[in-house]
C-alpha cells in the first residue's frame, strides 16, 4: 500500500500572475518617482554615483503605510556568537534596510532602478536659464538633429505611414475613389535626420563654493547635491553654457569641476574674497555685452564680520549690474539657526534679479533649483 | 532535478512518510509539487496559490525573486494549511535538498492538523481564495481596477487589525440578550386581551454607544458600520479579513511551528539511507536554515533549541523537578508532542524558555543608540519579556475602536492600547488617511508618545496631533 503522500510536476511556463502584479507595481514606482522627486534628487546615491547610468531610487511612498511599532524607539532581540556583553555594536541603523530579504520590520522604502538621464528628464522638464537675453557677438550654434522632417525618399523602417496612408487617400481622391488601397512608391514618406543648427546666446555660470571650517557635512552635502543638478540641467538643456568653478574660506581661487565636487577645506571664512574673484573673471573673460552672466553662491552664511557683509553687499551690487540674476542660497541644518548676518546684509538688496533661498532640509534641493532656474516670468517657489 | 531524480525522490517520499509516522507524526495526506523557481517565489508572495491580485504582492514577488537570482536568498519550502496538504518543491533543489525539505513539510502539515491554534482554519482555503480572487476580478471589471485598487489599498494597510476570537466574543453577547428578564405580565393572554389598544412605545433604548465595548475587529466594524461603503466594497473588507484570519495562526506559530519542523527534519533525513556525500549536503542545508542573526530570532533555530531543550528536560528531570514538579523521567518526547499541541509562540517562549538557553543562544536584547544598534540587555527575564512583549497582537500595535460616533457625528476613534512600545506616528499619520478612506469621515487615532497621551486626526484634508 502506497503512503498517503504523492508528486507531480506540470507545465508552469504559462502562469503569469506575479509578473502581471510585478508590472503593475513597476508603473507605480514611474508615478511615485515623479511624486517624489525633491527627496530622490536629494539622495547621495546619485551625486556619488561617479557617472553610473543606473542609480537606485528609494521611494518610500510605495510602501502601503501600516500602524507598527517605531523600530528606533522600541527593543529588539538578536542572537550573538556567544557571551555578548551590553555596549556591543550589531551594526548600524534599521535592520536590513533595503539590503536583506524578508520579512523583517524597518524595511520602509523599497528601491527601484532609474537611470540618471530618465531622473534628469522629469527634473528638467520646465526649467531654464532665468531672463536669458539675446546678446550681440560672439553667438554659437549648437548643433544638434530633429528628426521630424518628412521626405519622399528614405530608409524602409523610417516610414511615416500614417502620412503615406493619407497620401495614398489623397491621390486616391483625385481619382475619384476617395479610400485607402493600392499603394505606389510615390505615395511613401519618410522620417529623416536632418540636422538643426539652432542658435544659443553666450551664457556663463559662476558656481561659487563655501568650503570653510564652518560648513558641515550636510551644508557641504547641500552644496554639492545642488551644483551636482545645476552642472547636470546646464549640460542636458545647454551645451555651450561655460561654468567657471570657484570655492572660497578666506581667500577665493578658481579650481577645475573635479576639484570643485570633491574638495573640503577649513578656515575662517571671507565671502567677498569670491565675489572679487567672480567680478575680475567676469571682467577679464566674459563680457557682458556679449555673454549672459549668473553667479550663484552657496554658504552657510556663517561670514566673518560686518565690515565683509557691507563690502559683500557692495560686491553683489557691482556683480548684479553685470549679470543677469545673482543666486544665493544659504544652508542652515534643521532650520535651528535663524537668519545669518549675511542673509541680513543682503536684505537690503532690492534689485528682483537677486535670488535668494534658505535650505534647512535635503528635499530644499529640487524647490531651490526650481527657484534658481525658473525662466522668466519668475514662479516664487518656497524653499 | 531531472526525470531520473525526480523519480528517486518521488520513492523516498513513501520512506520519509513511513519514517515520520514511525516516529508519531501524524500529518494530513500530503501532495507536493515540483514548481520552477519563479512559481516558487509567486507563491510565497502571495502567501497562498491563487490569491487575489494587487501590486503589493507584485511587489514581494519582485523582492523575492531578486534576491533568489542574485543568490542572496533562497525559499526551500512552502507548505499550505490544507486538507490534503500542498507543498512545493523546487526544481532547481538537489534531490537531497528536496528530501529535507518533504521531511520539514511532513513536521508542519502535522502541526497544522494537531495544534489547537489551527483548529478552526479553513483547510479548504486554496479554493477559498480563489473564489475571492474570482470575485475581486469581477468588482475590477463592474467598478474599474484603479477603483478596486484604491479600496484595496486601504483595507490592505490595516489589515493585521482582526480578532481570531470575534466570533467567541459574539456568542457570549447573544447570550446576554437572551438572558434579559421579559416584561412582568398580569396573565399569560395580556397580549391577546390588549388587541386593537396602542401598544406602549418600546422602551427608548438609551443611547447606544457603538461599538458596546471597545472592537478589536476593524475590519469586521468598518464592514458592518462604515456609513458610505458599497456593498461591493464591504465585501472586500470581509474577504481580507477572513484571509487575515486564516494567516493569524501561522503568524503566531513561527517559533513553535519552525522549531518543530526543524527538529523532525533532522532526525528523519538521520534515519534515511544517505550516502556520505549527500549527508554532507543535508549537514550544510542544515546548517543554513538554522544560522543565527544577530538582528532577529531566527524562528528554526531558537524553536529546535527549545525542543530539544524540553526534550532533554523531561528526560532527565533533576532531583529538585523530580520532587516538586513530579516529572518522572522518559516523558521527552511525549511532553514536545503536548507542546505542539497546545502552544503558541508567546506561550512557547515563556513557559519553557530558560536562562540556561537564553545563556547558550547569546540572545540579547539592542536598540538604536545614535545611528548604531547597541546590545542593551542580556537579563534572562527581560529578554523573554521583550519576546512576548513583542508578539502581542502578532507583532503588531493593539489598536481598537473605541467609537464609532465621536462628538456625535460619526467620526471615528481609533485607541492605541499602549503597552511600552510607541508606534511609528509617521507611518499612523499615513495609515489614517486610508482609514479615512473606507470611514468617509475625520479620522482619530489616541496613542502615547514620550509618556503622554495624543491624539492624531485625519479629517480628509490634513493631519493634526494634539496632546490629550
Amino acid at each position: 500500500m502506497h503512503a498517503p503522500i504523492s508528486l507531480s510536476r506540470q507545465d508552469w511556463s504559462l502562469h503569469r500572475k506575479g509578473p502581471a502584479d510585478q508590472a503593475r507595481h513597476n508603473e507605480k514606482v514611474k508615478e511615485a518617482i515623479k511624486g517624489n522627486l525633491p527627496s530622490i534628487i536629494a539622495e547621495e546615491a546619485i551625486i556619488t554615483s561617479d557617472g553610473k547610468k543606473i542609480v537606485k531610487v528609494p521611494i518610500r511612498s510605495l510602501e502601503l503605510p501600516r500602524f507598527r511599532f517605531d523600530f528606533g524607539r522600541n527593543k529588539h532581540i538578536g542572537q550573538g556568537d556567544g557571551d555578548s556583553q551590553p555596549g556591543d555594536s550589531v551594526g548600524q541603523d534599521g535592520p536590513g534596510r533595503g539590503k536583506q530579504a524578508g520579512d523583517q520590520s524597518g524595511v520602509d522604502y523599497y528601491e527601484a532602478d532609474i537611470t540618471i538621464d530618465e531622473l534628469a528628464t522629469l527634473l528638467f522638464e520646465d526649467l531654464g536659464l532665468p531672463n536669458l537675453q539675446q546678446k550681440s557677438a560672439e553667438t554659437l550654434e549648437a548643433e544638434t538633429f530633429r528628426f521630424n522632417e518628412i521626405s519622399k525618399k528614405g530608409l524602409m523602417p523610417n516610414l511615416d505611414k500614417r502620412r503615406t496612408i493619407l497620401q495614398n487617400i489623397k491621390r486616391n481622391a483625385m481619382a475619384g475613389h476617395p479610400s485607402f488601397g493600392g499603394v505606389k512608391d510615390d505615395d511613401l514618406r519618410f522620417k529623416i535626420w536632418v540636422p538643426d543648427v539652432r542658435r544659443e546666446t553666450n551664457a556663463v555660470v559662476i558656481a561659487m563654493r563655501d568650503v570653510s571650517g564652518s560648513m558641515g557635512e550636510f551644508e557641504k552635502y547641500i552644496t554639492r547635491s545642488f551644483y551636482f543638478w545645476m552642472v547636470k540641467f546646464l549640460r542636458t538643456k545647454y551645451n555651450r553654457v561655460k561654468i567657471v568653478f570657484i570655492t572660497h574660506h578666506t581667500e577665493a581661487k578658481e579650481v577645475d569641476e573635479e576639484t570643485f565636487f570633491k574638495l573640503g577645506e577649513s578656515g575662517g571664512t571671507k565671502v567677498s574674497s569670491a565675489y572679487q574673484l567672480a567680478l575680475d573673471i567676469v571682467k577679464e573673460r566674459f563680457d557682458p555685452s556679449s555673454w549672459n552672466i549668473y553667479p550663484f553662491h552657496f554658504s552657510d552664511g556663517d561670514n566673518w564680520g560686518d565690515v565683509d557683509n557691507r563690502r559683500c553687499v557692495d560686491l553683489v551690487n557691482r556683480l548684479l549690474e553685470v549679470s543677469n540674476v545673482f543666486g544665493y542660497g544659504e544652508i542652515r541644518e534643521g532650520a535651528i539657526r535663524s537668519s545669518s548676518t549675511l542673509m541680513n546684509a543682503f536684505q537690503a538688496i532690492k534689485d528682483e534679479h537677486f535670488i535668494s533661498v534658505v535650505i534647512t532640509d535635503k528635499k530644499d534641493v529640487y524647490p531651490a533649483l526650481r527657484k534658481f532656474f525658473t525662466p522668466a516670468p519668475r514662479r516664487e517657489v518656497a524653499a | 532535478m531531472n526525470d531520473r531524480e525526480t523519480r528517486e525522490l518521488e520513492e523516498s517520499l513513501d520512506t520519509i512518510w513511513e519514517i515520520a509516522k514511525g516516529f508519531g507524526l501524524d500529518p494530513f495526506p500530503i501532495h507536493f509539487e515540483v514548481v520552477p523557481a519563479a512559481i516558487m517565489y509567486e507563491f510565497g508572495a502571495y502567501g497562498l496559490p491563487g490569491r487575489f491580485s494587487h501590486w503589493t504582492h507584485g511587489r514581494s514577488y519582485q523582492q523575492t525573486k531578486t534576491m533568489y537570482d542574485y543568490g542572496l536568498s533562497k525559499i526551500y519550502e512552502l507548505v499550505v494549511n490544507t486538507n490534503p496538504a500542498y507543498a512545493f518543491l523546487m526544481e532547481g533543489n538537489s534531490v537531497t535538498q528536496n528530501k529535507l525539505v518533504a521531511a520539514h513539510v511532513l513536521a508542519h502539515s502535522d502541526f497544522f492538523k494537531n495544534n489547537a491554534f489551527f483548529a478552526h482554519t479553513n483547510r479548504q482555503m486554496v479554493e477559498g481564495v480563489s473564489i475571492n480572487a474570482d470575485r475581486i476580478r469581477k468588482y475590477e471589471f463592474q467598478h474599474g481596477q484603479l477603483e478596486v485598487e484604491k479600496l484595496l489599498d486601504a483595507v490592505l494597510s490595516i489589515q493585521e487589525h482582526v480578532d481570531p476570537h470575534v466570533s467567541m466574543r459574539k456568542e457570549r453577547s447573544d447570550r446576554k440578550e437572551e438572558h434579559k428578564p421579559s416584561e412582568p405580565r398580569e396573565t399569560p393572554y395580556d397580549d391577546l386581551l390588549r388587541l386593537g389598544e396602542a401598544k406602549p412605545p418600546p422602551e427608548e433604548p438609551g443611547p447606544r454607544k457603538l461599538p458596546e465595548e471597545p472592537e478589536k475587529d476593524i475590519l469586521l466594524f468598518l464592514a458592518e458600520h462604515a456609513p458610505d461603503l458599497d456593498d461591493w466594497q464591504r465585501d472586500i473588507l470581509h474577504i481580507v479579513r477572513s484571509e487575515m484570519l486564516y494567516f493569524v495562526p501561522q503568524m503566531q506559530t513561527k517559533i513553535v511551528n519552525e522549531g518543530w519542523a526543524s527538529y523532525w527534519h533532522a532526525r528523519i533525513m538521520r534515519e534515511l539511507d544517505l550516502t556520505e556525500q549527500e549527508y554532507v549536503e543535508f549537514a550544510q542545508l542544515h546548517a543554513n536554515v538554522i544560522a543565527p542573526s544577530k538582528r532577529s530570532l531566527n524562528p528554526y533555530y531558537v524553536g529546535m533549541k527549545m525542543f530539544e531543550d524540553i526534550e532533554r528536560r523531561w528526560d532527565n528531570p533533576t532531583p529538585e523537578e523530580r520532587e516538586t514538579l513530579g516529572r518522572k523521567g522518559d516523558e521527552g518526547r511525549a511532553k514536545i508532542f503536548e507542546v505542539r499541541a497546545l502552544e503558541n509562540d508567546a506561550a512557547f517562549i515563556r513557559n519553557y524558555l530558560t536562562q540556561q538557553l537564553v545563556d547558550d543562544l547569546d540572545l540579547y536584547i539592542y536598540k538604536l543608540e545614535g545611528d548604531e544598534l547597541k546590545v542593551v540587555e542580556t537579563d534572562f527575564e527581560k529578554i523573554r519579556d521583550v519576546i512576548v512583549g513583542s508578539m502581542a497582537n502578532f507583532g503588531n500595535p493593539y489598536i481598537v475602536v473605541d467609537d464609532g460616533d465621536y462628538r456625535r457625528s460619526r467620526e471615528l476613534y481609533l485607541k492605541h492600547v499602549y503597552e511600552g512600545q510607541e508606534i511609528d506616528i509617521d507611518y499612523a499619520e499615513k495609515t489614517l488617511h486610508y482609514v479615512h478612506c473606507l470611514w468617509r469621515r475625520p479620522v482619530h487615532l489616541e496613542t502615547v508618545l514620550n509618556d503622554k497621551p495624543i491624539l492624531l486626526t485625519y479629517d480628509g484634508e490634513r493631519n493634526t496631533k494634539r496632546l490629550l
